[in-house]
């Protein structure tokens, strides 16, 4: 039998024992003498969430084919094996070798969500890595973090070595390569640290002194070491088709969240919506050749078995080749038994037609995200859909057979009025009108049923609204109040429902999304408190985060309610996405001002992404 | 075509439970270019059944699944075919075509053999008198014990559905007993029913358990003529 780090007593006693022992088809097995390099790739979240990511899988995949290098895959234990790992003194071991985590040279953390980051320090913990990186030692290894989250990586910074800021495709050879130099001439820790911090899209936050104005805003951010750039510019790539992708994913054992084939159609997004961190950092937005995809598509199918395919991307509907894409896919796997899972597409006749070759007309549901009630509130976020499409897409449905709409939402949106919220409730009542006026009832479906979402707007760095400030828990909850009773008053409120979300981890979030290196303490107070897997709510303490932020005297108000006026420094701003802070400012303003800005087929705006040299500032210029 | 397939799930893949290892097949299936027939509609199925579920934490050289299929190579070329994609700790032991009219394993099987051995820390301290009170406690006509059903308890014999139990050397013990629809016990139930009898308690995780075969019945209830489930099909040159 393979190796286990885990008896089979543990393993027989806990929840899931799939989820730590490896083995998986297409996993990599190397032998870890023959590398130079050991590499533990981290999730921090349980197995589950983490190997539905497919950043993991690319990375993973490119880093293996170095011959120097050998990735690993590490989650978050879950609350049972976390339990018992801290009672036996069992080191947290990668899936791939079992082999403890602190023997390896790097230990690497895709940051997807704000939650996970006392999942960061269980996992430090329990690989016995100290949690500070000033108390390491030439032993432990180098602790890196990567994804959307690093772009605001200061609520981080005590616990990182280094932060990738950007597409991890680019600059790892040449880090490893850096790292392999290092080794070679003997240098110490600090050597390949200061070295690193000069390659592109590398920020070491330990040579780097921030100092507060007496208010507690930033004044200066500097690089306190030689050779050290004051500004960090993100890495991407920019030719799609050039970047490495997976032939080869891991096809997990267990039912994952995404157990399917991911096909990423694109990167970056034309729209321009205010609220949107993805839209922003990402830009400009890069496509993949159908040539490409359809190869792609190929191989990961047969060398996974997937019955399963799904597009991704932040709004397929742009995507250039689409139609030819989703017809391919359906000519070439339906009768195959593959399904064609598609993403939420603008609704219109051609993604209606489509949905009703690869689902159930009667069983699936159409959705919509206008994501603010009132038109006027739209113009604010520049979300680019008015309620003549929703309602004209809802009647070619309505006609098509379906009967069940979902609608997503935000409350807490920056001018946000009583009639944007109630907003809400009349178009969902009119959309519900819609399906009772227009559809005979001799055709009906059954009764129609409209299901509102709505979650809680939360400010991100590096978008129009990181100046805008946030709700606290009780307008929140006061807000979702006011959307409720106007459900209560619809005519054909039977037909409609509304859900909403927590407030309390929206608000913990929004700290935690522009907050700087001082809530970090408030992040450490609260692992040792007791907080982990904070993104699930049967988890999900607050009082211990409250708790935390009173023994760190932080006021979280200064991270979510304050007003921030236009010139103030901001965290995350050494860090250069390519999209301008004048851009952003604009923005604002224009936003404030109710003012639309086209999307970047339409007209540029200007943003600064151009600077980059490629995507769709530079379609059809050949 | 009806197709029965025996594999072996080994190692590390014992703690993969049988819901897991359904889905695994069917990801096997498409891998190794099987042309499995699927039911129809928006979601269509591959028509596979397997046996008998195998608990976590057991090992085996003799599961079963049917699966239909609208083609096939010889028995040799598709064992490869899939023993190229079917990943490490699994391996396909045979490949045989069923008669048309064949019953699906599920409800045929009737018996299984184990070969179950003490983990070394829980390993009885006088082994040859464990392993020679095995006979005696096999010539009792009835050993009565309460098994739980979902009404409550209920009193039953296991002595009729213990075909065979002998001991061997390192703490081994094999064992024929009634398994599927009809009559179904696991064979931890026997240990621990016989260690009763020797005033011994069988403590958690002291057994390590490998299933060896699966049978399903050619006679009668009262005059059984257990086959093993490879048997009621033929290689296909």
């Amino acid at each position: 039998m393979r190796k286990l780090a885990l008896s089979d007593e543990i393993l027989l006693s806990i929840q899931q024992p799939a989820r730590y022992i490896g083995n998986e088809m297409n996993a990599v097995v190397k032998n870890p003498s023959q590398v130079d390099i050991r590499f533990a790739f981290a999730f921090p979240d349980v197995y589950e969430i983490g190997m539905s990511h497919l950043g993991m899988q690319i990375l993973y995949s490119m880093f293996n084919k170095r011959d120097d290098v050998y990735c690993e895959r590490v989650f978050s234990p879950w609350t049972d094996l976390d339990q018992i790992m801290r009672q036996q003194k069992i080191p947290l071991f990668a899936l791939e070798s079992q082999d403890p985590v602190k023997q390896f040279d790097f230990l690497g953390f895709t940051i997807q969500y704000e939650m996970c980051y006392t999942n960061i320090l269980q996992m430090l913990d329990l690989s016995g890595i100290p949690l500070h990186a000033e108390d390491r030692g030439e032993e432990d290894p180098i602790v890196i973090g990567g994804g959307p989250c690093a772009y605001n990586p200061e609520p981080l910074a005590p616990f990182f070595d280094l932060f990738y800021i950007g597409e991890g495709e680019t600059q790892y050879d040449p880090l490893f390569d850096l790292y392999q130099e290092n080794k070679r001439k003997g240098g110490t820790r600090r050597d390949f640290l200061l070295a690193a911090a000069q390659l592109p899209g590398m920020y070491v936050p330990a040579f780097y002194t921030v100092t507060y104005q007496e208010d507690g805003t930033i004044a200066s951010m500097q690089p306190n070491a030689p050779g050290i750039p004051e500004r960090v510019r993100k890495e991407l790539v920019l030719n799609m088709d050039d970047a490495p992708y997976i032939e080869k994913p891991i096809v997990p054992f267990l039912k994952v969240t995404q157990d399917r084939v991911v096909l990423e159609i694109q990167r970056g997004c034309i729209r321009g919506c205010r609220f949107c961190q993805a839209g922003n950092v990402y830009r400009p937005l890069r496509e993949h050749s159908l040539e490409y995809l359809k190869d792609y598509a190929y191989k990961m199918l047969k060398n996974t078995g997937h019955e399963e395919i799904s597009l991704s991307s932040l709004s397929s509907s742009d995507y250039t080749y689409l139609k030819e894409l989703v017809l391919f896919l359906i000519d070439e796997f339906q009768d195959k038994g593959v399904n064609i899972s598609l993403p939420s597409l603008r609704i219109d006749a051609f993604s209606l037609d489509v949905m009703s070759k690869v689902q159930d007309v009667k069983k699936s549901s159409l959705t919509f995200a206008p994501e603010a009630g009132s038109q006027r509130l739209r113009d604010v976020i520049n979300k680019g859909l008015t309620e003549e499409v929703i309602l004209q897409g809802a009647l070619e449905a309505f006609q098509g057979g379906w009967n069940r709409v979902k609608l997503y939402f935000m409350l807490g949106l920056p001018t946000e009025t009583r009639e944007d919220m109630e907003g809400i409730a009349l178009l969902s009542e009119k959309i519900a009108e819609l399906y009772y006026d227009e559809i005979p009832k001799e055709t009906r479906n059954g009764k129609v049923q409209v299901v509102a979402s709505s979650s809680f707007f939360v400010p991100k760095p590096f978008t129009p609204f990181q100046w805008a400030s946030m709700c606290t828990k009780e307008e929140f909850l006061e807000r979702a109040y006011i959307v409720k009773h106007k459900f209560r008053e619809m005519k054909n409120w039977k037909s409609l429902k509304y859900n909403y979300h927590e407030a309390d981890l929206t608000v913990l979030e929004g700290v935690l999304a522009r907050g700087d290196r001082k809530v970090a303490d408030v992040v450490e107070a609260a692992y040792r408190g007791g907080a982990l897997f904070d993104s699930w709510s049967e988890y999900f303490h607050n009082e211990i985060w409250m708790k935390a932020f009173e023994d760190c005297g932080i006021d979280l108000s200064f991270y979510t309610t304050r007003e921030r006026g236009l010139d103030e420094i901001f965290p995350w701003d050494f860090i250069d996405t390519g999209v301008t802070r004048e851009f952003l400012k604009r923005e604002w303003l224009n936003a404030i001002g109710e003012t639309v800005t086209p999307n970047c087929r339409q007209r540029c705006s200007g943003c600064g992404a151009r600077s980059f040299g490629g995507g769709v500032c530079f379609e059809n210029q050949n | 075509m009806k197709i029965r397939i025996k594999f072996a799930k080994e190692g590390t893949m014992k703690f993969i439970g049988h819901l897991d290892i359904m889905r695994y097949f069917q990801k096997v299936m498409r891998r190794a270019d099987v042309n499995i027939r699927y039911s129809g509609g928006f979601s269509p199925h591959q028509i596979m059944s397997f046996a008998a579920p195998l608990g976590v934490g057991m090992e085996s050289r003799g599961e079963y699944v049917d699966i239909e299929v609208l083609s096939t190579d010889s028995s040799i070329e598709m064992m490869r075919r899939i023993n190229a994609v079917i990943g490490e700790e699994m391996e396909v032991l045979s490949y045989r075509l069923l008669p048309d009219d064949a019953a699906n394993a599920m409800s045929i099987v009737a018996a299984a053999d184990y070969i179950v051995s003490f983990r070394d820390a829980y390993a009885p301290s006088d082994w040859d008198g464990f392993a020679s009170g095995l006979q005696s406690f096999l010539n009792e006509e009835e050993i009565m014990i309460l098994k739980k059903t979902k009404k409550g308890e209920k009193e039953m014999n296991l002595r009729p559905l213990i075909y065979e139990l002998t001991a061997e050397e390192d703490h081994r013990i094999r064992m024929k007993i009634a398994t599927g629809s009809a009559a179904n016990i696991k064979p931890d139930l026997v240990i621990r029913t016989y260690m009763e009898t020797r005033g011994e308690t069988l403590a958690e995780f002291a057994l390590k358990v490998t299933r060896t075969e699966v049978y399903g019945n050619r006679g009668t209830t009262e005059h059984p003529d257990l086959c093993p489930l490879a048997d009621f099909g033929e290689d296909i040159e």
